[in-house]
């Protein structure tokens, strides 16, 4: 076994895409952003990397920590900054985050507020009107979608076995709710949004495009080409289309797959004012 | 205040934590203002839980109610700690992100609503994780985009706390109002226990678990703008009062976080009251 650890997907993702020309120096090292080139403009790609010599030993496998989050939040509100009274470039989140950081020393010094930062600046950032793409292409998964991702004017995800959504992990899940993988497994298969595979998370509703046909692990020429085009065709439609996340509920899928969120909302509109 | 009439006071408190979601909603608006939005009557359950075998409650959980504070227009949504711990699924997530989308728009027409979230919950149910963690994702775009017209207030009272998406939810807001027996934190106890095991955290040692995320705690190290007892009319005053504040949410202000964080040693964190000592109270209410 080689000493050199496997790069994550994030990492291959990122490097595909932007040939890590334009890596921003910043910290942590688990935040990775670069400028690239995306059509006619430039774009900020951003992936969060595992680092085993994490400072937080419970954020050394892919997680979104405390450094993590707040690393997310400084990124994203740089380029927000940057292109203050001009041409606000598209954000493109690279997702594959195996969850957030559990640990004592985590909840002490606040990783809910360093997510919720991360949170914020993303819709900050969608709501000044970055184009901000998502593209799931491995884990995405609970705290850490929520922190990178799940903001997203748009969410792509590659048709592939190793992008994963979930509210937890598979090993986490099956221990809390005292049951076994393959219950959980079963379970998904039956009701769309317990399981983790991809074609069931986009049969919500909740997937702009699905690419299918990509190799995920190791992107050839034509399979950036063919991302490339997606992100960009992306980018086009955000901007053409409003600002917050209602898209989500309009897609043929979703009529299906959230209707309860659409009926609730519709229930909500008629009574809101008294009669 | 005299020795009488404090414990006058005292007595004649009215705990908040023991009243259920539509009292807690009742007891924050103006009397005689309560008007509930989606009741119980019109049966807007969850799709999801009697596949599994669990009975769903008519409301899912979530009391959304109209009513006025001080006289101005609010909207009320109140989770209810007791069904499923709170637990945000597809239908009690989408009253809440109904609700605030509803404010927003509003607001955008120049028509102020307050907005009030009285949190007790454990974030996402499991048993409709994903439909639950979008639910979480557009109440926080939801939070984030209104609070640019008005303050969003939170409440975290007790018993169940709030945690998972929904404390960031709670961080996202103006004001944050907690009680000495709130809890919140992005994981809790038990999970972190059970996924980091008993020497990160052992979940049944009470003192620990509140020294590290009680309401006194977050109040004291600046994650939380009013610390209250638990009393219905001091809360309900809390709430008032949060109205008019004008600052930036904490979640905004990235510098601040990034320098606190970079001064601590990893290695060897502070103790819970060194680190009262070290972040103090940043914004005093």
């Amino acid at each position: 076994m080689s000493a050199q650890p496997q790069p994550s997907l994030g990492e291959i993702w990122l490097e595909a895409l932007t040939g890590a020309a334009g890596l921003i120096d910043g910290s942590p090292r688990t935040v990775r952003a670069a400028d690239a080139p995306l059509g006619a403009e430039v774009a900020r790609f951003i992936a969060v990397v595992p680092d085993p010599g994490n400072r937080f030993p419970r954020a050394r496998h892919g997680e979104v920590g405390l450094d993590e989050a707040s690393g997310l939040a400084l990124e994203v509100r740089r380029a927000m900054a940057e292109d203050s009274g001009r041409s606000r470039r598209p954000l493109i989140a690279l997702v594959d985050v195996t969850s957030q950081a559990y640990g004592a020393r985590e909840e002490l010094l606040g990783i809910h507020l360093a997510g919720a930062a991360a949170v914020d600046a993303y819709a900050s950032a969608r709501l000044a009107g970055h184009p901000l793409i998502a593209l799931l292409v491995g884990k995405a998964i609970s705290g850490g979608f929520l922190t990178h991702g799940y903001q997203a004017n748009r969410i792509l995800a590659l048709d592939s076995p190793a992008v994963l959504t979930h509210a937890m992990s598979r090993e986490a899940s099956a221990r809390v709710t005292r049951r076994t993988v393959e219950e959980l497994a079963q379970l998904g298969e039956r009701i769309a949004p317990m399981a983790y595979d991809i074609r069931s998370f986009a049969s919500l509703g909740l997937v702009h495009r699905l690419i299918g046909g990509v190799n995920g692990t190791r992107p050839g020429a034509a399979d950036l080409e063919r991302v490339r085009a997606e992100l960009i065709a992306a980018v086009a439609d955000a901007r053409a289309g409003p600002r917050d996340l209602a898209v989500r509920l309009k897609s043929p899928a979703a009529l299906s797959g959230r209707a309860a969120s659409i009926a609730v909302r519709a229930r909500l509109a008629e009574q809101w004012d008294a009669s | 205040m005299s020795a009488e009439a404090e414990r006058e006071r005292f007595l004649a408190r009215h705990s908040f934590i023991e009243l259920n979601a539509r009292e807690r909603a009742r007891a924050v608006l103006d009397g005689g203002s309560f008007r509930e939005l989606l009741g119980p009557f019109e049966r807007l359950k969850s799709p999801w839980l009697p596949l599994q075998g669990i009975v769903a409650q008519a409301d899912d959980g979530v009391v959304i109610a109209r009513g006025q504070l001080d006289g101005h227009e609010a909207v009320v949504a109140s989770i209810e700690g007791a069904y499923q711990g709170g637990s945000i699924g597809e239908v009690s997530g989408a009253k809440i992100a109904g609700a605030l989308e509803l404010a927003l728009r509003d607001a955008a027409r120049g028509r102020t609503v307050r907005p009030v979230l009285l949190l007790e919950t454990g974030g996402v149910r499991l048993q409709e994780a994903n439909l639950g963690l979008a639910a979480i994702a557009e109440i926080q775009a939801a939070i984030v985009a209104l609070r640019r017209h008005v303050p969003v207030v939170a409440v975290v009272a007790g018993v169940v706390g709030c945690f998972g998406g929904m404390s960031l939810a709670a961080a996202l807001c103006s004001q944050l109002i907690v009680t000495r027996q709130a809890r919140l934190g992005m994981n809790g106890p038990e999970v972190i226990e059970q996924e980091a095991g008993l020497a990160e955290l052992d979940a049944g040692d009470r003192a620990r678990v509140w020294s590290l995320m009680g309401g006194e705690q977050r109040h004291a190290t600046g994650f939380a703008d009013v610390l209250v007892e638990d009393d219905a009319e001091a809360i309900a005053g809390a709430v008032r009062a949060a109205f008019g504040e004008r600052t930036a949410a904490r979640s905004e202000r990235v510098g601040e976080l990034i320098a606190r964080l970079a001064a601590i040693d990893a290695e060897h964190p502070p103790e819970p009251a060194a680190l009262r000592a070290l972040w103090g109270k940043v914004r005093s209410p």
